[in-house]
């Protein structure tokens, strides 16, 4: 497969960015220090360029049907237009295909938002299911995505941001996303644990937006601040943290699945049922890291009812220590030890986010 | 690009060596070799007066993204340290051929260092 690009490539590489392949992707790791970028957002405004990732609309007179099949999480929750949930997208056995975003978007029916490294099983997943269903599914492959985040993120891209909409974009409740005129879709959601916003707009646009947004003092950030951002921030990544083996309750995603009403059959539900009688054997939980070195995915957890692992570790800038989040077996709590290429080393179970609004928060 | 002191001497994991005046041979990692872990986060170097074979591991450096083992590209004695860089790790990526030295060893025979490469060798080989 050839490399893709998105309409921002030649403004990364202008930027002086250091340029990585992710997905099959050609996508900016930093432009200069990752560190400096992480602590850029959590103390000011940062912005990210995520086009790479896969815009799927849902319209259709069964569009809430098919979603309610379709992903763990219940849309019929979306309470108002724009409003937005977290979900797992799950097969027969409970397993998680991808996590996303579903906005619901009056005007036609529903916004996902899925990883790119899924982007073609979930599409095919997604037609499968479909077809018993009176929906549409379109991807938006024609748009680019802006994620401008930090606690100055919102009163700065408001400067440069259409000044009809500015208002509307001030009011939106966190997570609630809001459809505007020529493609653009604006919402209060990210993957950084700051406050700030996710702007859908047509490729085209996006070159000269961005450099707006940089003129109005938010610098860009890299997919490697990106990465220990969202780790702080207690927040999984698919592939990492879960994947197709791994059960929502396996791995901190308890919470995102709807069994209200009992009635609604969606996909993964009795495997889900099941584990749940039978007892979770495995949990997520944090680690914040106590010995030598730094964690990282993959080392063995040893825990006092067996061993887990580790399935995203790095160092925290914010916390300037090592933090993790790890599967290990259901009820440990306190000190485990972590296999640290051949040491055993002291780390502590915490309870997630590790940082949410620049502050630390674990305990 | 990365840069490459002509008065140094290195090896292909990526350290630097320097001959002292006093016969002692100061070590550190390379321009290229920072750049490629990114930023630095974590040092662990080895004890003062512990005897290292050529090439046993003799300390790590760890980035954000990446952990990588510190080589003693000669045989010796480490006979300093430097412990300023354990509390500084960010100095790997600053100054990688001044302030983040790593350590220094005794060798047996200065003349260890004649057949490690030069600056132009070491360059040509990391294609820069």
């Amino acid at each position: 497969m050839s490399t893709q690009t998105t309409p921002l490539n030649a403004t990364h590489r202008e930027s002086g960015a250091k340029m990585v392949d992710f997905a099959g992707w050609d996508m900016p790791i930093h432009y200069g220090s990752q560190l400096k970028e992480h602590e850029t957002v959590r103390a000011d405004a940062g912005m990210f360029d995520v086009s790479h990732m896969t815009v799927i609309d849902v319209a259709g007179e069964d569009a809430t049907a098919y979603l309610q099949k379709l992903i763990a999480n219940d849309v019929a929750r979306l309470g108002f237009d724009g409003k937005a949930l977290y979900s797992g997208m799950l097969n027969e056995s409970g397993g998680v295909i991808d996590d996303l975003i579903v906005y619901r978007v009056d005007a036609w029916g529903y916004r996902l938002v899925v990883n790119a490294a899924t982007r073609d099983k979930d599409l095919a997943w997604m037609q499968q299911v479909a077809g018993s269903f009176k929906v549409e599914l379109q991807e938006r492959a024609e748009l680019a995505m802006i994620a401008v985040q930090g606690p100055n993120a919102i009163a700065k891209a408001c400067k440069v941001i259409h000044e009809e909409w500015e208002s509307a974009v001030k009011a939106l409740k966190v997570f609630q996303g809001l459809a505007l005129a020529g493609g653009w879709f604006i919402a209060r959601t990210g993957y950084t644990g700051e406050d700030g916003l996710e702007i859908m707009l047509p490729g085209n646009e996006a070159p000269l937006f961005w450099k707006a947004l940089a003129h109005a003092g938010i610098a860009p950030i890299g997919l490697a601040a990106r990465d220990t951002l969202r780790l702080e921030a207690g927040m999984n990544l698919y592939g990492h943290d879960m994947d197709e083996s791994i059960s929502p309750l396996s791995a901190g995603m308890g919470w995102t699945i709807a069994w209200e009403p009992v009635e609604r059959d969606f996909i993964g539900r009795k495997a889900l049922e099941a584990q749940k009688a039978a007892g979770v054997a495995q949990v997520q939980v944090g680690l914040v890291f106590e010995g030598k070195g730094v964690l990282r995915e993959g080392m063995r957890v040893v825990t006092e009812n067996g061993d887990g692992v580790i399935t995203s570790g790095t160092f925290a800038p914010t916390l300037k220590q090592s933090i993790a989040i790890a599967r290990i077996p259901a009820g440990s709590s306190g000190q485990v030890s972590v296999d640290v290429r051949g040491k055993l080393e002291p780390a502590r179970i915490v309870k997630m986010p590790f940082v949410r609004n620049g502050k630390t928060v674990f305990a | 690009m990365s840069k490459a002191p002509a008065e140094l001497k290195y090896v292909e994991t990526h350290e630097w060596l320097r001959l002292e005046a006093d016969g002692s041979v100061t070590i550190g990692i390379t321009d290229h070799a920072q750049e490629l872990l990114g930023d630095v986060v974590y040092v662990e170097l080895p004890a003062v007066g512990s005897v290292l074979a050529k090439d046993a591991q003799a300390g790590v450096v760890e980035s954000v993204k990446a952990a990588s083992d510190v080589y003693a590209p000669i045989a010796g004695e480490v006979v300093a340290i430097n412990d300023e860089l354990v509390g500084a790790p960010e100095t790997v990526n600053a100054d990688p051929y001044g302030a983040a030295w790593f350590f220094r060893i005794k060798p047996a025979d200065a003349s260890v260092l004649d057949g490690l490469m030069s600056a132009d060798d070491y360059l040509g080989q990391i294609g820069a």
